[in-house]
């Protein structure tokens, strides 16, 4: 079967605008204004099983659905594609084959929640995707897909890019409304959410850009045929995966959700990287916890991965070898977050470092056996931090001490580096 | 002082916007690009063209990493160490291009061209060990590969 995401793409450059019309594109933008309501639409998407692909996995039309109706003002919609998460580069991936996907599912999201203008904030050094986006939406206008009345109907509907300065937390959906906002991009009290309170105050969704590029193919193939791209029942359409780390090809590729881990390392990834032999690997971005050799059967989708302790994140699998100490990388994975903690709250702020410097110590061989007690503790004090970022942030230290607590003590009783000759 | 038509552009810029300070980020770049980093000059004059406090531009200015309140080379290098690029040896990488250029972290080359950053995540995990030089991306860096960036660059000037 076909998979929605990729199956436009050309191997060496972005498909162009007619060749995404001669092959079915923005078909579902017509069907949906010339024959369904904006609640049909809505219907489709939670139908579909969709659930959001930048990382929380929450339910799509559940999310739209919190937006109430009848408040009068305007609306927003706001596509997140500030990916900054590390080990994920499947949005820009996308993009840079392929802008018009997330031109027409932004078009028929902002059909379905009544939004008049809507936003794609887009990180840093993603130039090359946003210089995509904005001939994709300037060639849209122009064919009278987006803009005034479009396709000669009563909707009227424009898309701007926000170009953003570089900084994690604004993926963060209240630390990124402050940044389109030009506020300092700090996250936001919640409740109220974002669907009934967000940008400049109005009701706003935010949405994943791979998210965002499914509902075309939803629309025109209906949520039936979405939900059975997955390999198991569990799961709904496909996922894009990003790869890296110790394997012999370091791809992004468009897969059923449900793919057993060891299918997506031995198959598009051509296995592992000169031979070396599969330690463990971090499967949803640098805030999920480790899988191990015994999750490779394991069907990648949300609610799967959730039962075996881990997270399907934003699929941007990391993977590592027997050569690889993961207190390092552990390390290295706290280190990023305590340098993008923006400082809001104590927990985060000085939390963070501190855990820093506890497995700095580890690795240096200064390690006590008290600091797996004290991490454990810091583990449940950093939950108590103001958004996600601090749990986040905890989660592979939770998975290291998990999974690979003989290779921590180990560091403690030889007073060294196990891996480090 | 910026030129009128670098005023202008900014003031059409800020105009296009839904509100005034919406455009900050944008107006922050564009000064930035002029001066060559956001000087003490550039917060001012960003304040009163989006009708904010300097404070209020200030609290933005030093959120962002691709913002720069201290002067940098005229080509800044910001080097992946995020945990996708440590697979692939960026630990190496960092000290080749330290060794190169006879720079710290947050230094700046003594003639002026290359100001060396560490920075998170580029989402190039696929090709890293990354950097970017100038905001032109590079990957699959070995050491001989940056050191035909590093002469590239310095003779593109």
């Amino acid at each position: 079967m076909e998979l929605p995401l990729f199956r436009h793409n050309r191997p060496d450059r972005p498909v162009t605008f007619e060749e995404y019309r001669e092959e079915g594109g923005f078909e579902a933008l017509r069907k949906a204004l010339s024959g369904m309501s904006p609640a049909e639409v809505q219907q489709a998407v939670i139908d579909s099983g969709l659930r959001g692909r930048g990382g929380a996995g929450f339910p799509t039309g559940k999310k739209w659905s919190f937006v109430p109706r009848e408040l009068p003002g305007p609306r927003w919609l706001i596509c997140n594609c500030d990916e900054m998460e590390p080990g994920t580069y499947k949005d820009r991936v996308l993009l840079e084959h392929n802008p018009y996907s997330l031109i027409e599912g932004m078009t028929l999201a902002c059909y379905a929640l009544g939004v008049r203008h809507a936003f794609v904030f887009i990180r840093k050094g993603y130039e090359k995707a946003a210089e995509n986006l904005g001939r994709g939406i300037a060639q849209a206008k122009k064919a009278g897909l987006l803009g005034e009345k479009i396709l000669g109907s009563e909707h009227s509907i424009d898309l701007d890019l926000h170009l953003s300065a570089g900084r994690y937390i604004c993926g963060e959906e209240t630390a990124l409304i402050n940044a389109l906002e030009g506020r300092r991009p700090n996250p936001r009290q919640k409740p109220p959410f974002p669907a009934v309170k967000g940008l400049w105050g109005g009701p706003t969704v935010v949405n994943n850009v791979e998210t965002l590029a499914n509902i075309p193919a939803i629309i025109a193939n209906g949520p039936g045929w979405f939900k059975g791209l997955a390999l198991n029942p569990e799961g709904a359409g496909s996922k894009l995966f990003s790869v890296s780390g110790s394997v012999a090809h370091r791809v992004c590729v468009e897969l059923p959700m449900g793919t057993p881990l060891g299918e997506i390392i031995d198959g598009p990834c051509g296995g592992m990287l000169g031979g070396r032999t599969f330690k463990a690997c971090i499967p949803g971005g640098a805030s999920t916890q480790f899988l191990t050799a015994e999750h490779l059967k394991l069907p990648m989708d949300f609610d799967t991965v959730a039962k075996a302790g881990s997270r399907l994140g934003s699929g941007g699998i990391i993977v590592f070898d027997q050569g690889h100490c993961l207190v390092e990388a552990t390390l290295n994975l706290i280190t990023f977050f305590a340098r993008e903690s923006c400082g809001w709250c104590t927990p985060c702020r000085e939390g963070l470092p501190f855990v820093k410097e506890i497995l700095q110590r580890i690795e240096a061989g200064r390690g006590e056996e008290a600091d797996l007690g004290i991490l454990r503790e810091h583990i449940r004090y950093l939950n108590y931090s103001f958004c996600a970022l601090a749990p986040g942030a905890m989660a592979p230290l939770e998975g290291l001490l998990r999974d690979f607590e003989d290779e921590v003590r180990e560091h403690i009783v030889k007073k060294r580096c196990p891996l480090k000759a | 002082m910026i030129p009128e038509t670098l005023k202008n552009s900014l003031k059409a810029r800020i105009a296009a916007a839904i509100t005034a300070r919406e455009a900050a980020v944008d107006v922050m770049k564009e000064l930035q690009a002029h001066y060559g980093w956001l000087t003490d000059e550039a917060v001012e004059e960003a304040a009163l063209l989006l009708g904010l406090s300097p404070l209020q531009v200030e609290e933005l200015a030093t959120f962002y990493e691709m913002i720069y309140r201290r002067p940098v080379g005229k080509k800044v290098i910001h080097v992946c160490d995020s945990i996708s690029c440590w697979c692939a040896g960026c630990d190496g990488i960092i000290q080749h291009l330290k060794d190169r250029l006879g720079v710290g972290l947050g230094g700046t080359t003594a003639d002026g061209m290359f100001t060396l950053i560490p920075c998170c995540c580029m989402g190039m995990c696929g090709d890293s060990p990354a950097m970017s030089v100038g905001g032109t991306p590079y990957g699959k860096l070995t050491p001989e590969l940056v050191d035909r960036i590093l002469e590239k660059e310095r003779r593109q000037g």
